[in-house]
């Protein structure tokens, strides 16, 4: 082996602790960067394969009651390539479980269910026989919300009789991956459900013998999806369509593809600030480390190695800490996602897990790290090899130490000498502070980064769920009631307060922008469901007031208040009209637009018509009013508050759990590398000084105490810096997760703020009591043999 | 300036000049304090010569070696090594120099700690252009039973042994010493200076060593006396003592 390759064998092994705490740093960067996207990767192709194993369809378009023979000019529109058509309908379960009603949708499937549009995968148990009346299969969630089992009995309310079902299999679609009830985008796996029953029983239960009223449609790979839609809404209109959408507005892709697009912009944006940090901090302890060699380099320029041979010296250094870091983060990364990816398929009940390493951005960040690690050690090593050998083999010059700020602000009589020695020290070598200061903000940055997240979510549900939402129950009927229907309602046990909504399903249109969204008719000062302004003052919604809209959808539409758009109503009598925006106000979920009940009447040209209503009431008497409600026909659903907390929470919060988890563990090993190595490096900068004191007769308390006090002022000038760096890297994350159905708010707490500070000060802690062990064993002579 | 020239100064000039510098000055900017470590230093080198330079702490000894050694340029004033003016040289050029021409021993032997006493030397002798090899070096000075020891593993006299042998391992036309002996005792000592002068005789390499200890003196061709930045005299020693002859 060359001797200069020995020679950095040698350094290697004399300084493994640096150099093992900063291969760690560059492998967390890498490793989450990994982990992450190949993690998005996995999904996204797991999710895929489902989609195209079970033939899930691109076009849905729901109608009254049409023909079967309607079935064949679908399939003649051009682009299509298979047309299925279904019967859905939505019933009501009765549940000896569940003292609320549950409801769900039931869905026709042919015999060859699994080959089928949108095919059904029977997880358990067996497929319904064809001509046996009453056997259904259930979907997965709701089954195990309830413990079903093939063999077990359900009660079930359609077509307006009560029906003793027979689950004989568990099954799962991926039209159902999240079975989401209409006009609510909760899904609440214990009172919603999806059941498969033959088609010819239901045709039968429901009086549809040759006719549908659901159509999908899988289309060629160079169809025109608008122009196909455009065609089915034309075929399907005089049958009562209300307009066909793409995969994009399927409900539960809707959410899926949501949800995935919330975990990639987590997946990308913290590891993204972890590999810059990272690599930023690599950087400083780097410069450091060999600023700290200096007496090495002129050793060898005085043997007559020139600067390329020891700046590539330095290169390869720097190569085989990158490289292992790069190998490990990425070994570690890929091993990480493969246990993400199972997480997450669990989560999303896909049945097929595809395991893919992203390569290409693996490749990126293993590049990112190099470049930045070699960007920034060049200006370090630059530095070291223009110094001239003479100079460098020369003690460093005292520094010019003057009375410090603080001794200038006449506080000198509160510092002791070996305080003033501290303050003295770390302002005369300003750089190696600042850099140490930079460098443990940065750490305590990550960990505010890595644990913010849980306040958002708590902000969240605060502002969503209590202040804003004040009711209990949401109640929704199968069709619009009148208003008589809610006295009946305010006369349920228990109910306090029943304040009635009437929603209808709506696009809107602003120029070249539209969206589907349900327009929800309140009163004109709602007390139980309140829409609220950003100072959280609830909004009024005067007759002729026009629409309030969330923010999230104003940008959608890219509209503003005071501008008009156009709202097309896809239900009853349909129709166009203009509309003026009359508010904006911030949302945290789904994009929303309400209007003064009275005038969304007038706009759709009813009477006083209900399609639910919002309750508030005794928590004691609950049982008794759900027992009530079951017996009320007209209701289609019953929407527990406390269950669409429990939703929310579930969705969002364990979604994002591990992913959260994982970060946070980052976090803290990326601090703790920094602050160790940042304590390593101060001790090794200040042995000798230190060694001198001893023999100069200091005790070792004292000693450690100039060296303990330097690292105690490091970490507390990091802390005010570190904050708001990690308040900014919090922002940066709720920016990269606003998607369409969630949105974060910036909401740190204070406990993130201690708890972040409390995990810095412990690490500074151990490091610090590490490197004073270190110092109590110091070789005094040998240290003084060596010539600085 | 305040040379004296010896009498023994005819012979001499039969001898080539390797290093000849006049006008040499130095000033150093140490933290807030100018530092005049040479004043206007003229002197010439020979061929195969043994050099000591004698000096107090702060003399500019340290300088004047490193100066020639290429490791720092002057102020003001010039040096030449043969024909080429070190002074007038690019950095690659001085580190071109010293990879060919010079090897240095350092008073604390600036071993790499993580390389054994074989390995150390090969990292020199490694980037010369006709080195001998590293466990030859090693034998000059009566190391090669310990070549594979790691400097912890070697006393004070070893680890001094084991530099010059690094210094002389590339076959240096001058080896420049730097208070080669001021980390050790007396006996370590004489054991160090008896190897630098085996390799001044037996391979005629110009020897510098630099020194505050004046009985080293003694086993010199000639004795250079810096005191303040300046020579303050030159002496040709009539009667060279051994190393071994030496008492301090």
């Amino acid at each position: 082996m060359r001797p200069l390759n020995q020679l950095l064998l040698s350094d290697m092994r004399r300084m493994w602790r640096q150099c093992l705490a900063i291969t760690i740093l560059m492998a967390c960067g890498i490793a989450t960067f990994v982990m992450s996207t190949s993690t998005m990767r996995s999904l996204e192709k797991s999710m895929d394969k489902y989609y195209d194993d079970y033939h899930f369809a691109d076009v849905f378009a729901q109608l009254t009651r049409a023909p079967n023979r309607l079935s064949d000019r679908l399939a003649e529109i051009p682009g299509v390539q298979r047309v299925q058509t279904r019967i859905v309908r939505s019933v009501i379960f009765d549940i000896s479980d569940m003292v609320e009603p549950a409801s769900g949708k039931l869905v026709s499937i042919d015999r060859d269910s699994e080959n089928s549009l949108n095919g059904v995968g029977v997880l358990r148990g067996r497929l319904p026989n064809p001509l046996g009346r009453t056997e259904v299969l259930v979907s997965e969630p709701f089954a195990t919300a309830h413990n079903f089992a093939p063999g077990d009995q359900l009660e079930v309310i359609m077509g307006g009789r009560k029906e003793k079902l027979h689950i004989v299999g568990i099954a799962m679609s991926p039209e159902f991956i999240y079975a989401v009830q209409p006009g609510l985008m909760i899904t609440d796996h214990r009172r919603y459900g999806i059941l498969w029953m033959p088609r010819r029983q239901m045709e039968a239960a429901f009086n549809m013998e040759g006719a549908f009223n659901d159509v999908v449609l899988t289309l060629q790979s160079n169809a025109n999806e608008k122009d196909v839609i455009y065609q089915v809404d034309r075929l399907t209109e005089p049958y009562g369509g209300i307009g066909a959408t793409d995969r994009s507005d399927q409900a539960s892709h809707h959410r899926v593809a949501d949800e995935m697009h919330q975990i990639g912009s987590m997946a990308f944006i913290t590891p993204s600030i972890f590999l810059a940090v990272s690599t930023f901090l690599f950087n400083i302890v780097l410069s450091r480390m060999v600023h700290h060699q200096k007496e090495q380099i002129a050793t060898l320029r005085a043997f007559g190695y020139d600067r390329h041979e020891i700046g590539f010296y330095y290169i390869k250094f720097v190569f085989i800490l990158v490289s292992a870091g790069a190998v490990v983060g990425c070994l570690v990364g890929t091993r990480l996602s493969w246990w993400m990816t199972d997480l997450y398929v669990r989560f999303f009940k896909f049945p097929i897990v595809v395991r893919e390493f992203a390569s290409f951005e693996a490749t990126i960040a293993v590049l990112i790290g190099f470049a930045s690690a070699i960007l920034g050690s060049i200006f370090a090593i630059r530095r070291a090899v223009n110094l001239p050998a003479a100079v460098a083999m020369r003690p460093e010059p005292p520094h010019s130490f003057h009375r410090s700020i603080l001794e200038r602000m006449g506080l000198k009589r509160f510092l002791s000498p070996l305080g003033r020695m501290i303050i003295r020290r770390l302002q005369a070598n300003r750089r190696a502070t600042i850099l140490s200061v930079l460098g443990m903000a940065l750490g305590l940055a990550v960990v505010v980064l890595g644990s913010f997240f849980e306040d958002t979510i708590d902000y969240v549900m605060d502002v969503q769920f209590q202040r804003s939402q004040r009711q209990d129950v949401m109640l929704t009927f199968n069709e619009t009631v009148s208003i008589a229907a809610l006295h009946d309602v305010e006369h349920l046990p228990g109910v306090v307060l029943a304040e009635p909504f009437r929603s209808v399903p709506v696009q809107l249109i602003h120029g070249s922008r539209e969206h589907r969204v349900g327009i929800m008719g309140l009163e004109a000062e709602p007390k139980l469901f309140r829409v609220m302004d950003d100072t959280e003052t609830p909004i009024l919604l005067p007759p002729r007031g026009g629409l309030t809209i969330s923010e999230k959808l104003a940008e959608i539409l890219e509209i503003e208040t005071g501008q008009t758009l156009t709202v097309n109503v896809l239900e009853g009598k349909r129709g166009t009209y203009q509309i003026n925006v009359a508010a904006i106000f911030p949302d945290y979920t789904d994009p929303g637009a309400y209007i003064n009940r009275q005038e969304l009447h007038r706009m759709l040209g009813e009477g006083e018509r209900l399609s639910g209503a919002f309750l508030l009431a005794d928590p004691a008497r609950m049982d008794e009013m759900y027992a009530s409600v079951k017996q009320t026909p007209a209701v289609a659903g019953v929407l527990d508050k406390n269950a669409a907390l429990a939703d929310f929470k579930e969705q969002i919060s364990a979604n994002t759990y591990v992913m959260r988890f994982i970060n946070a563990v980052f976090a803290f090993i990326i601090s703790f590398g920094v602050i160790y190595n940042c304590a390593l490096i101060t001790l090794a900068e200040r042995s000798r000084d230190l060694a001198t004191m001893r023999i100069m007769g200091f005790r070792k308390l004292e000693v450690s105490y100039i060296l303990l006090g330097e690292l105690a002022i490091i970490t507390l000038l990091a802390i005010p810096v570190g904050l708001p760096i990690g308040y900014g890297f919090a922002w940066l994350a709720t920016v990269a997760l606003d998607t369409e159905t969630h949105r974060f708010p910036l909401a740190v707490s204070h406990y993130t703020f201690a708890y972040s500070t409390c995990v810095i000060l412990a690490t500074a802690i151990a490091s610090s009591l590490y490197v004073r062990r270190k110092l109590d064993n110091i070789d005094l002579i040998a240290v003084m043999k060596v010539k600085e | 300036m305040n040379t004296k020239l010896d009498t023994k100064e005819t012979i001499k000039k039969e001898a080539r000049i390797v290093f000849r510098a006049s006008g040499l000055t130095k000033i150093y900017h140490m933290g807030e304090v100018e530092v005049h470590a040479l004043r206007g230093v003229a002197l010439d080198l020979y061929e195969g010569e043994f050099i000591v330079i004698l000096g107090a702490s702060g003399s500019g000894k340290s300088t004047l070696l490193n100066i020639i050694g290429g490791l720092d340029i002057p102020t003001a004033g010039s040096v030449s090594y043969l024909d080429h003016d070190l002074t007038a040289s690019n950095e690659s050029e001085l580190t071109r120099f010293r990879r060919e021409h010079v090897g240095f021993i350092f008073q604390f032997y600036n071993l790499v700690a993580g390389l054994t006493a074989v390995q150390n030397v090969a990292l020199v002798t490694d980037i010369a252009q006709n080195p001998m090899k590293a466990v030859e070096a090693l034998r000059l000075v009566d190391l090669d039973d310990r070549r594979d020891h790691y400097p912890s593993q070697l006393s004070g006299g070893e680890q001094q042994r084991v530099a010059i042998a690094r210094a002389i391992g590339k076959r240096p036309d001058v080896l420049l010493c730097d208070e080669p002996t001021g980390a050790l005792d007396v006996k370590t000592g004489i054991i160090v200076l008896e190897a630098i002068a085996r390799i001044n005789r037996e391979l005629g390499t110009l020897t510098v060593v630099i020194t505050h200890n004046a009985s080293i003196a003694d086993m010199a061709d000639r004795v250079i006396y810096l005191s303040d930045g300046q020579i303050s005299r030159i002496v040709c020693n009539e009667n060279k003592k051994q190393a071994s002859e030496l008492v301090w």
